[in-house]
């Protein structure tokens, strides 16, 4: 059924039909609306979950890692400072291997205090061994949420994800969206299935002490499984595809890109701006695409590869920065295009909320086709 | 009734001999039976415990991290509720884990109520990173943090009063105990796992290693400190204590005496106004929970 709604109650709309059973979350702006529409429904009958009104975000993410240990499916969803208090939970989430699926409607983070959207929030925890899917729009926001569960429930994954769609950009938007039914999700994400869980007649412990005799194949374990994860990924995405019409198979996705001399990489709602510009682009001729990255861990190495192989030249647009070295998707691209050649130039854009326009893009392609590129856009000379 | 042949936490653990919270961890258990699960905070006991791949937990068992215990046992309690499942959740954590860095998820737990049961082993420092001041070590006693020198006599502080504040968020059920008297803290486990809603134990857990003392002195040690009046063994029903340990008291010094912690009170001179110090401390508690027995010729 399609329906106009704002993005964060979209996104609950699809929790609920994930139909998690502890849900255990803190408000912080732009993600309170999820979790205010969440406790609604449970208030109303909506939705029979447990939920837990958590004291702070550590909180928050710890009680998912006890609920999913004892073989419940979980949920929370948190952004910016609350996710960086959950920094030592999250490496632990993933270390203990619970499928628990979090969003994050992506903000900056402090000093400077910021509310506004970039992605620097979920980037910086991308070594923690979490699934990180990147939403364009709410429609992919809400259908992401499924594929998560699922992917990250798989037993051959069990790993948690994150759900990251732009704050504000995408959290307070209201955008038309086919929202599945019950039936249609009950179809296409089994009941949870524990690997293992907390259980009295079948007692196990989780979440022991390694010595150095141990770690490393337990860091070794988790990256294989987040990198097999990628054909349950392809699988998963593809039935979802099958059954509604949206196919999730690939991890990313070329725009205008086959015939292209110059490619913009991209994740997050950018890719929606980036299209326009890229279509104004090709009525004056440029051959311009766009690569966007829907799936940033485990990163699709290959298939970036694979798709910008014919491309000239590559500019990337990071809505974050490794402070003292560059953005980090362009990092990961420059990794994948080693051995081609093709040149990459990084552009750091829309930090703390800085909107990025048709004209931000045009001006980029610009800037790449000169070489120029490796640095912040859109400074403000002024106040510098 | 506590079945005393069960024995769910196993031998082969790691602990020193003569480790008061490989103690707890075993009478705890057996108190609380097999229909249990286990949360541990970062420690001491879940090192010793757990290196992998074995385990001495004969019963469900889980670690996360240093501070977040409650918040992982009230996730661990929410989803039995909703499974509709009846084991009891029972929390292990030292008190470091307790009275420092796990307060903020303590009282969040306590306040929204969870059905658990927390124990908190109490060795009075920081042991597993080598003897470091918490909140719950006593007056003078000298750690790695709060060494005592030529000007300083050891930790300054006083110990934390946990119980009171857990009392004050709510909770029906709060007691003391030690593990110089198994029988007592095995009943207190029991009254606090059958108790509904979130209940505290605390455990006096002497450290043979950290206190500085030989193994097979822990209980003696430990009985000391009840003997003293420095430990008070007592129960709290709905916030008010209704009973306490009563003891023929004996001088603060006979406890301070047996632990390296204290040496410096006695050498190389005798610090006479601080051990009156401690005494009085002992003498506030004696006063406090009325734990005076007085003798007939008195």
């Amino acid at each position: 059924m399609r329906e106009i709604t704002e993005g964060s109650h979209a996104v609950a709309d699809a929790v609920r039909l994930c139909r998690p059973q502890v849900i255990a979350a803190y408000p912080i702006t732009p993600q309170t609306h999820i979790v205010e529409a969440l406790a609604d429904m449970v208030a109303n009958c909506q939705l029979d979950a447990e939920y837990i009104t958590v004291e702070n975000e550590l909180s928050a993410l710890s009680a998912c890692i006890g609920a999913s240990a004892a073989g419940s499916r979980t949920y929370s969803a948190t952004t910016s400072q609350g996710l960086a208090l959950m920094f030592e939970v999250c490496f632990n989430a993933a270390g203990m291997r619970l499928p628990i699926v979090m969003s994050i409607a992506n903000r900056a983070l402090g000093a400077p205090l910021s509310i506004w959207n970039d992605q620097q929030d979920s980037i910086s925890l991308r070594d923690s061994g979490w699934l990180q899917f990147y939403a364009e729009d709410n429609q992919e926001a809400t259908d992401l949420h499924y594929l998560a569960y699922r992917v990250a429930e798989d037993h051959s994954v069990l790993l948690p994800a994150f759900v990251c769609f732009d704050g504000f950009i995408l959290s307070h938007t209201y955008e038309p969206i086919d929202m599945l039914s019950q039936e249609d999700i009950d179809r296409f994400l089994p009941k949870f299935t524990p690997y293992e869980r907390l259980d009295a007649a079948d007692p196990i412990s989780f979440g022991m002490y390694a010595t150095p005799d141990y770690y490393l194949e337990f860091k070794y374990e988790m990256d294989r499984a987040l990198k097999e994860s990628k054909a349950i990924i392809h699988k998963a995405g593809k039935e979802f595809g099958q059954m509604f019409g949206r196919d999730y198979s690939a991890m990313v996705e070329g725009y205008r890109l086959e015939d292209a001399d110059t490619a913009i990489v991209a994740l997050g709602s950018i890719c929606g701006t980036t299209k326009d510009a890229i279509d104004e682009m090709r009525d004056e001729g440029k051959k311009v695409g766009l690569l966007k990255i829907r799936v940033f861990r485990p990163f699709p190495t290959e298939d970036v590869a694979k798709a910008l192989s014919h491309v000239q030249r590559v500019a990337v647009l990071d809505k974050n920065i490794s402070l003292g070295a560059k953005g980090a998707v362009a990092l990961e691209v420059k990794d994948a295009l080693y051995s081609s050649g093709i040149p990459v130039k990084d552009y750091i854009i829309g930090l703390g909320g800085r909107d990025v326009r048709k004209r931000d893009i045009k001006a980029i392609v610009a800037l790449v086709e000169k070489g120029q590129g490796d640095m912040f856009y859109g400074l403000r000379k002024e106040v510098l | 009734m506590v079945d005393k042949t069960l024995e769910l936490f196993d031998c082969g653990h790691r602990a020193c001999g003569g480790c008061g919270a490989a103690l707890v961890a075993r009478l705890v258990t057996k108190a609380a039976g097999t229909d249990t699960i286990v949360v541990s905070a970062t420690g001491c006991m879940e090192v010793f415990s757990t290196p992998y791949p074995e385990t001495a937990w004969k019963v469900p068992w889980i670690h996360s991290l240093f501070e977040n215990a409650s918040a992982v046992a009230s996730g661990v309690e929410a989803a039995l509720k909703k499974q509709g499942r009846k084991e009891k959740v029972v929390i292990m954590a030292g008190d470091g884990a307790t009275f420092d860095i796990g307060m903020i998820c303590i009282s969040g737990a306590f306040e929204r109520g969870h059905d658990f049961t927390y124990i908190c082993y109490d060795n009075e420092a920081y042991m597993n990173t080598g003897i470091q001041r918490s909140g719950a070590t006593p007056y003078d006693a000298s750690t790695t943090t709060t060494p005592a020198g030529k000007c300083s006599f050891g930790n300054k502080l006083p110990k934390k009063d946990m119980p009171q504040i857990l009392a004050a968020h709510g909770a029906p059920y709060v007691a003391t105990a030690s593990i110089a008297y198994p029988a007592d803290l095995m009943q207190k486990v029991e009254k606090a796992i059958n108790t509904r809603g979130p209940c505290y134990v605390q455990v006096h857990a002497p450290c043979c290693t950290g206190w500085g003392f030989e193994g097979d002195q822990t209980i003696a040690v430990a009985k000391l400190a009840i003997e003293t009046g420095l430990w008070v063994n007592y129960e709290m029903v709905d916030g008010k204590v209704v009973k306490a340990k009563k003891v023929v008291r004996k001088p603060v010094e006979e406890y301070l005496k047996t632990q390296k912690r204290f040496r410096h009170l006695f050498k190389p001179t005798r610090q006479d106004a601080e051990i009156a110090v401690i005494q009085a401390m002992a003498d506030r508690n004696a006063e406090k929970y009325a734990i005076d027995i007085k003798l007939k010729n008195e």
